[in-house]
């Protein structure tokens, strides 16, 4: 059923289907972009934009339209988690949020369209490799969270000063009595502080990564079960089922994973802030 | 599978899209949420108010009703009683006038009566006066018997 017919077989086809279209721009395996996972991003955040500021743009306080009411909704529920969790006033905290939930669902939910018809599609139009779901591509997930990292660090030294920043780096988690006490126990705390903040962004785009390249993975598998199949072969009639019920489950399956993990992203990255803006 | 120079496109993206959602489309939501939200309250408020305003209209019409009601009763309580009073007097003056009426004739009769009897005694003296003149062949004068001849003809009457 695939349409890559290449040399290579089930293995062949497999990592096809992990092969990113690239471009180099420089010199290493580091420079080097992944056209596909761009152009989708790009892609549902213009979709995701332009649904949004519409009905913004639209947005009454009268009697709501219904994809008023979809987005206030949405609205609503992440600015009342927002004001719950994060102690101090913000304007672009919420905002990211729903930014993060909406673009991770949407690049999640790609896994929803079936595994070849894209690549098939981009493969008959001459495009030889693409991979749909952006957030099974480490660099999309990696460069998310670093910001997310980045605006964790802002936000601390914003809310508590460059000062007490630096000063709680060497003083927390381990609070010290005295000047010696407090020497002795720095370079603990600095460390544990380092892995801490390390720990955020990486255990972030690793999660969302994981989820999703797995979910992509065990698809290509379903459809491995009838790959190269023909018509005449009974083997391809008792499989072609079993492929039907097995994708069927999974993509059930997987509407909750995308939609957690979505979440997951989200919340997270809310209380990594609210923890930042708080003293330890 | 490795981190490339694509994570920073997608960061920068990323922000982008947050940037965009803050500054053109979360304000105007919030707002028409939170203006909603006012002329929610605005209406319960509202609604509210003229449920209060409804029931002590009521209560006031009720009272005006009760009082008008009352008003008439003592109305028509009023007439009544003048109308029994107008009666009564009405009764009590025909009484009167009947009575004075009937005592009027009762006198007049009274007095008929008494005359028409001097009257017949007077012209019955005169007959037996007469009649005796007559009966004695002679003149009786009047005028020396006269006292008996009033206590006949009283006897006469009398009898």
């Amino acid at each position: 059923m695939a349409a890559e017919g290449e040399a290579g077989g089930m293995t062949g086809y497999i990592k096809h289907h992990l092969q990113h279209l690239t471009a180099p721009v420089g010199d290493g395996p580091f420079m080097v972009l992944n056209i596909d996972s761009i152009f989708f991003k790009v892609l549902l955040a213009i979709i995701f934009l332009v649904v949004f500021l519409r009905a913004s743009r639209r947005a009454t306080s009268g009697v709501p339209g219904k994809l008023q009411c979809a987005v206030e909704m949405m609205i609503e529920g992440i600015d009342g988690i927002v004001k719950e969790t994060f102690p101090a006033k913000t304007r672009f905290i919420a905002p990211l949020a729903l930014t993060i939930f909406a673009l991770v669902f949407l690049m999640n939910f790609m896994d929803m369209i079936p595994v070849d018809l894209l690549p098939a599609a981009a493969h008959a139009a001459g495009v030889p490799y693409l991979r749909v779901v952006p957030t099974a591509d480490l660099s999309t997930t990696f460069g998310m969270a670093i910001c997310v990292f980045i605006l964790i660090q802002y936000y601390a030294i914003k809310h508590k000063g460059v000062v007490k920043f630096v000063g709680e780096m060497f003083t927390a988690p381990f609070h010290a009595h005295g000047a010696v006490g407090t020497i002795l126990l720095a370079p603990a705390n600095l460390l544990l502080r380092i892995i801490e903040e390390l720990v955020r962004p990486l255990s972030l785009s690793l999660r969302l990564f994981g989820n999703m390249y797995a979910g992509e993975l065990i698809f290509i598998l379903i459809a491995c079960m009838t790959l190269g199949g023909s018509f005449a072969s009974g083997m391809t009639w008792a499989m072609a089922p079993m492929q039907f019920i097995a994708g069927f489950i999974w993509t059930a399956f997987h509407i909750l994973v995308i939609t957690l993990q979505a979440f997951i992203f989200m919340m997270l990255t809310v209380v990594y802030l609210s923890m930042a803006v708080q003293e330890h | 599978m490795s981190i490339t120079v694509t994570l920073i496109i997608q960061g920068l993206a990323f922000l982008a899209v947050a940037w965009l959602v803050m500054r053109f489309g979360w304000p105007s939501i919030i707002g028409a949420i939170e203006e909603r939200q006012k002329k929610i309250a605005d209406g319960l408020a509202a609604a509210d108010k003229g449920q209060k305003d409804l029931t002590e209209a009521t209560q006031r019409a009720d009272a005006i009703v009760r009082e008008a009601r009352d008003r008439a009763k003592q109305i028509e309580d009023q007439a009544a009683r003048r109308s029994n009073e107008a009666i009564e007097a009405a009764k009590q003056s025909a009484q009167t006038e009947g009575a004075r009426i009937v005592a009027a004739a009762r006198d007049e009769a009274a007095t008929e009566t008494g005359r028409a009897r001097e009257e017949l005694r007077k012209e019955f003296g005169s007959m037996v006066v007469v009649g005796a003149s007559r009966l004695l062949e002679r003149e009786v004068d009047a005028k020396t018997h006269a006292q008996l001849l009033d206590k006949l003809a009283e006897e006469i009457a009398r009898g």
